[in-house]
């Protein structure tokens, strides 16, 4: 069984987060958490096609991480990359549509919810292939073209550990000193893939491997990670190269949304009520109440986001579905002469 | 106008573009010593802007994915054409998709230089495929010039374009000279007709384009061939194509891909949907045989297209007719 893991001192952490920054990141977790059980309905409604891979107990790492962030700096997601968007501000209503296949979508309906992707806030896409979207990271960090230096996060899951390219990526960042913050989202699971069976080292280990240095991050508290994305970010903003964050985390779902279905038994229920104890909106909520925020504020920026969400359906559901003979749309940036599949 | 040799023409092409538009690097590997000519002098030229990588194939490409989508136009060079399959994923899954699956939220312009595609006697298996038909299978904007003055001109076009192009310099073809206008920049999807003809068109690709003229010289007045190179493999020119067939009623198409699913295979499949009518004789290819290159000259020139069998392929449209 994988344990949940006690690494953070709260009461120092609290001491480096403010009030404010607090209450912006629980908000941005509730928003992350309502949307993803607001997705769950709408695969299962049959409203969204496909499945979705949903972000559900990582939402600390997400939000922690770009909480900590500048306007000109790039992300690379995943193809669990819902969180990643929300938590750089992204828009509910234009995500939803995406995801609903909507020509008003985020993607204007050609990407859905493994390849979501908002550019205009640096935010260079989820991926359905593991770990392909990290070099886009070491590429956007190699232009600087703001007055302060641009850094990138890659987010990864514990399952890239093991993935070329994240590999190749790690010594290309360390060889070319780039400013690349390597995040890997370790939720101890690749699929059903128990990270213990898989890597060979810890997470770490292997960063110091290629010589970055990075340390383990408490990936249910949002202090702990926006404290490590603080340090991580500087180090890279500071000119010293590329860090690494192993966040430890767990998602309290399914690998995606069907998993449900499958009666998976790679994971037992005590272990998923285990990691539920800590989860990163409760430890949140948590953190609030030691700064001295009132538990009716919690329940206002809950109705917040509820409201937030109920419009962002509303004109997602709205907004038209894209015209079949568009489908070739957006494949070229010049017109280029492309065949049908018929003749 | 100034006679150059293909990789010269490459390397000027290379340097103009560097020199008019400072968003262009170029990484490859042992490209800063220029092990393939093409980068000869760059480094010291555009100081940065040049840089050698780790033999890290994935990553390098992927690298130039995320400079291009931060405003960079990078171009990428493949010391072997084979290493276009370990970068697979990173090109056809990734930069080539990155436009549509964001719904143009943003676009990749780089350019993937595969500076000596193609067997060239003795390299063997791993290093002697031409694999522009599979750039193209994924929609990739794939070129390959047979000459130098398409070298130069197309380069700086798939420079300049806004999409993923792969260029294929064909091995056989770096030692050719030309005359080549500098400043043209080239149109990516246009064949060319480099020799006019009624009896029989014939659509080659690369060095084979040579090959194809130097046979039809020999031939002499005995079949009056127009002969058309490719140059763009995709977008390819169906429309001349199909002018040209239409005037000639023949087609034979050589192609140095494999014959399965190669680039004449689908010719020909396109001109049998839609030429059918105009055809007098059967199409005909000559491609490579559905084979590894093996090691041995003998043999590997038995598995690559040779003038033999384009003579043979001539003489079979035009000898259909005349039953």
């Amino acid at each position: 069984m994988r344990s949940p893991v006690f690494l953070s001192n709260p009461v120092m952490e609290l001491s480096c987060v403010k009030q404010s920054e607090l209450l912006n990141a629980y908000e941005s977790m509730r928003l992350i958490r309502s949307f993803e059980e607001m997705v769950v309905g709408l695969v299962n409604k049959n409203e969204i096609a496909g499945v979705t891979h949903e972000y559900i107990g990582q939402e600390a790492v997400a939000v922690g991480m770009c909480a900590t962030l500048g306007p000109n700096d790039v992300l690379t997601s995943t193809h669990r990359g819902h969180g990643h968007l929300l938590a750089r501000g992204a828009s509910p209503a234009a995500m939803l549509a995406e995801l609903l296949g909507r020509e008003s979508g985020l993607n204007a309906g050609r990407g859905g919810s493994m390849h979501i992707a908002d550019v205009s806030l640096g935010v260079y896409g989820a991926n359905g292939i593991v770990g392909a979207g990290v070099p886009f990271a070491l590429g956007a960090s190699s232009v600087q073209d703001g007055p302060e230096t641009r850094i990138a996060v890659a987010f990864f899951g514990d399952g890239a550990l093991n993935q070329g390219v994240l590999l190749e990526s790690m010594n290309l960042a360390k060889v070319w000193g780039l400013p690349v913050v390597f995040c890997c989202e370790n939720n101890g699971y690749a699929v059903t893939m128990p990270s213990s069976r898989a890597t060979s080292v810890t997470p770490v280990e292997r960063a110091a491997g290629f010589g970055i240095p990075g340390r383990t991050v408490n990936g249910m508290d949002v202090a702990d990670v926006s404290a490590a994305a603080t340090e991580a970010i500087t180090w890279a903003r500071n000119g010293f190269g590329p860090y690494f964050l192993d966040c430890q985390c767990y998602r309290f779902v399914g690998h995606h949304t069907a998993e449900s279905t499958m009666k998976l038994s790679y994971r037992t229920q005590e272990e998923i009520d285990l990691w539920r104890l800590r989860d990163p909106l409760l430890r949140g909520i948590e953190l609030l109440a030691d700064s001295g925020v009132p538990p009716e504020t919690v329940s206002a920026i809950d109705n917040r986001v509820d409201t937030i969400l109920a419009e962002a359906l509303d004109l997602a559901m709205a907004g038209i579905r894209p015209a079949p003979e568009s489908a070739l749309d957006f494949l070229y940036s010049s017109p280029t002469l492309v065949r049908w599949g018929t003749s | 106008m100034t006679v150059m040799r293909y990789q010269q023409a490459l390397a000027a092409a290379v340097r103009d573009e560097m020199s008019e538009d400072p968003s262009v690097i170029y990484l490859g590997e042992d490209v800063e010593h220029s092990l393939r000519f093409v980068s000869a002098g760059l480094a010291e030229s555009f100081p940065g802007r040049v840089r050698d990588t780790p033999i890290s194939e994935a990553a390098f490409t992927g690298f130039a994915t995320g400079a291009a989508m931060a405003g960079r136009r990078p171009i990428v060079e493949y010391q072997i054409p084979t290493l276009l399959y370990v970068a697979f994923d990173q090109i056809v899954n990734q930069a080539q998709k990155i436009r549509l699956m964001t719904g143009g939220q943003t676009q990749v312009p780089v350019t993937y230089l595969f500076p000596g595609s193609g067997a060239r006697l003795g390299l063997a298996g791993q290093h002697s495929d031409h694999p522009y038909s599979i750039l193209a299978h994924a929609g990739v904007k794939t070129l390959v010039p047979s000459n130098a003055s398409d070298a130069y001109s197309l380069m700086r076009a798939a420079i300049r374009d806004d999409d993923p192009v792969a260029i294929f310099a064909p091995a056989a073809c770096l030692h050719r000279r030309a005359e080549v206008p500098l400043d043209f920049v080239g149109r990516i999807g246009q064949a060319s007709i480099v020799r006019s003809g009624s009896d029989v068109t014939v659509l080659a690709v690369g060095h084979l384009v040579h090959e194809v003229l130097e046979v039809v010289d020999e031939l002499g007045t005995s079949i009056d061939a127009e002969v058309i190179d490719a140059r763009s493999i995709y977008p390819f020119d169906w429309r001349l194509l199909s002018e040209s067939v239409a005037r000639t009623g023949r087609l034979v198409v050589v192609d140095d891909s494999n014959r399965t699913c190669g680039f004449a295979a689908e010719v020909c499949a396109t001109v049998a949907e839609e030429s059918f009518a105009v055809l007098k004789a059967p199409v005909v290819r000559v491609t490579r045989a559905d084979s590894t290159v093996p090691f041995a000259v003998e043999l590997e020139r038995a598995v690559v297209p040779s003038r033999e069998q384009i003579v043979q392929a001539l003489s079979k449209v035009i000898e259909y007719t005349q039953r």
